[in-house]
């Protein structure tokens, strides 16, 4: 456990010096700091913020994570060569990435709030739970990410997987989705639809954040539907647990692979 | 000492190691040859249990192999290609390395004092040079003393002066009783180094003896000639 801790400290060390996170930061410094000059009602900045956030955070934590493994993959086979587990590297690596990446996001959108804004802070549990999701994002995706990288030794072909990936999840998806419902809007699909939505963690993220607002009573009879499920204790247990086994799975299948590998 | 019984490992349809056998004991400097994916990394990865053979084992100090890690403790590795965190510093790469290594608490710093690399040791290690990523990585696989040290290509990369404080130093462990086994293209550094040569190809092994024996073997005036018989493949089995 400890040489778990070590290999998360450098690897900490070593990402939050690269100019990428820095980037990153000032990014969703500017774009938070952005949406409170420029609107006055909380909501809609709440809102905006968190599509920034499912749009962004998937995109930046899928590519950097597969970027991260293809170029240090010579670095891995040196610490590998050292007295170690491999498990025990896989997971320090996915740690000292995701960490980082999360803390970056969380000072980003949270020192701007602090800094410049009242209203967003009477709005507190809300931001909690775009926080919480902004963060099961990061941790979802770099999952996915170092699952890809392991699969494929091909950098040409698991970048364009990674890419994809994020492109299904963040605008396929609910494309097919709007597709369903349109050719079967005969049918009460509500429940199904919350089946559907549950199997994506990025509509899963949006809904669960949005039925925390006061915009959700606009959705309708189907918002309805999801304000009762979502709002529920089952409904909360259920989405987090969904978001949990999103990033679990990804992880377990590659270590296992990753255990297996030839270097 | 290292035992690799019938040693097998297939990469899809590719055999690289065919049923390899062979002892490497224990003080001997062992010269690794081959042409290009003749098997020598892959043999070596195996040593280290980066590569997880298909068949066959291998044992050190009669220990048998099988995903265990602690033997690692005992070697030393140096690869080809040095690659590092690039934001870390090349202090904190020794500090994480010994970290990483806490069981052993005896280092062997002569090869950082020789480099003087003390001086490099702020700096980031994107902003080193090759030959001196090469410095350290050779720093890295003598730091702890190991039993067995496995140097690929050790020397590629180095300038002269370096290059010979390196070898003096391979030369100096090996008097001290250490196993070690490198692989290069350079033949003045056998001669310079080596005592047994194993020599791979196409994933099998082709000869496995003393540099005189194989000399003498291909009836080659010297030991250039004498490789490139073998490897034109003019050389039937001279295992001994």
């Amino acid at each position: 456990m400890s040489i778990l801790l070590k290999i998360i400290r450098y690897q900490f060390h070593d990402i939050s010096r690269s100019k990428w996170i820095i980037i990153y930061t000032s990014f969703f410094f500017l774009v938070t700091y952005g949406l409170i000059s420029f609107s006055n009602d909380t909501s809609k900045v709440i809102i905006s913020l968190l599509n920034v956030t499912l749009i962004i955070i998937p995109l930046v934590s899928i590519i950097f994570g597969t970027i991260y493994l293809y170029n240090n993959k010579d670095y891995i086979i040196l610490i590998l060569s050292q007295p170690i587990k491999r498990n025990v590297l896989y997971l320090g690596l996915y740690f000292g990435l995701t960490i980082p990446l999360a803390l970056s996001f969380l000072l980003g959108v949270g020192v701007p709030i602090l800094l410049f804004s009242r209203d967003l802070k009477e709005n507190f549990e809300v931001l909690v739970f775009l926080f919480t999701a902004g963060i099961f994002q990061t941790f979802i995706f770099v999952s996915i990410s170092f699952l890809i990288a392991t699969l494929n030794e091909n950098k040409i072909l698991g970048l364009g997987l990674s890419i994809f990936c994020w492109l299904f999840f963040s605008v396929l998806y609910d494309g097919l989705l709007l597709l369903v419902i349109n050719l079967c809007q005969d049918y009460p699909l509500e429940k199904i639809l919350i089946g559907f939505t549950i199997l994506n963690p990025v509509d899963l993220a949006r809904i669960f954040v949005t039925l925390k607002l006061d915009v959700a009573a606009l959705m309708g009879y189907t918002g309805a539907v999801f304000q009762k499920f979502f709002n529920g204790n089952l409904g909360n247990f259920i989405s987090l647990l969904s978001l949990l086994v999103w990033l679990v799975i990804p992880l377990l299948l590659g270590i296992r692979k990753f255990f297996k590998k030839d270097f | 000492m290292i035992t690799i019984e019938n040693l097998y490992k297939k990469f899809g349809t590719i055999e690289a190691l065919k049923n390899i056998s062979a002892e490497i004991s224990k003080g001997s400097i062992t010269y690794l040859v081959g042409p290009n994916a003749s098997g020598k990394t892959t043999l070596i990865k195996s040593i280290l249990g980066l590569v997880k053979p298909t068949s066959g084992n291998i044992l050190i100090d009669k220990e048998k192999l099988n995903g265990n890690f602690s033997y690692r403790e005992k070697i030393g590795y140096m690869p080809q290609i040095a690659s590092f965190p690039e934001n870390l510093t090349v202090e904190e790469i020794f500090s994480m390395i010994k970290n990483l290594r806490a069981n052993t608490k005896i280092y062997d710093e002569e090869l950082i004092e020789k480099f003087y690399l003390k001086k490099e040791f702020k700096k980031r290690l994107k902003n080193l040079s090759g030959g001196t990523r090469q410095k350290v990585n050779a720093c890295i696989a003598f730091l702890f003393d190991p039993e067995i040290l496995i140097l690929d290509e050790p020397t590629a990369g180095l300038d002269p002066v370096s290059s010979s404080i390196l070898k003096d130093k391979i030369i100096h462990e090996n008097t001290c009783g250490k196993t070690i086994i490198f692989t290069s293209h350079i033949l003045s550094e056998l001669e310079e180094l080596a005592e047994q040569v194993v020599f791979l190809l196409e994933g099998q092994i082709r000869f496995n003896g003393t540099i005189s024996n194989l000399i003498s073997s291909t009836e080659k005036q010297n030991l250039e000639r004498a490789i490139a018989s073998i490897m034109n493949g003019n050389n039937d089995e001279h295992s001994s």
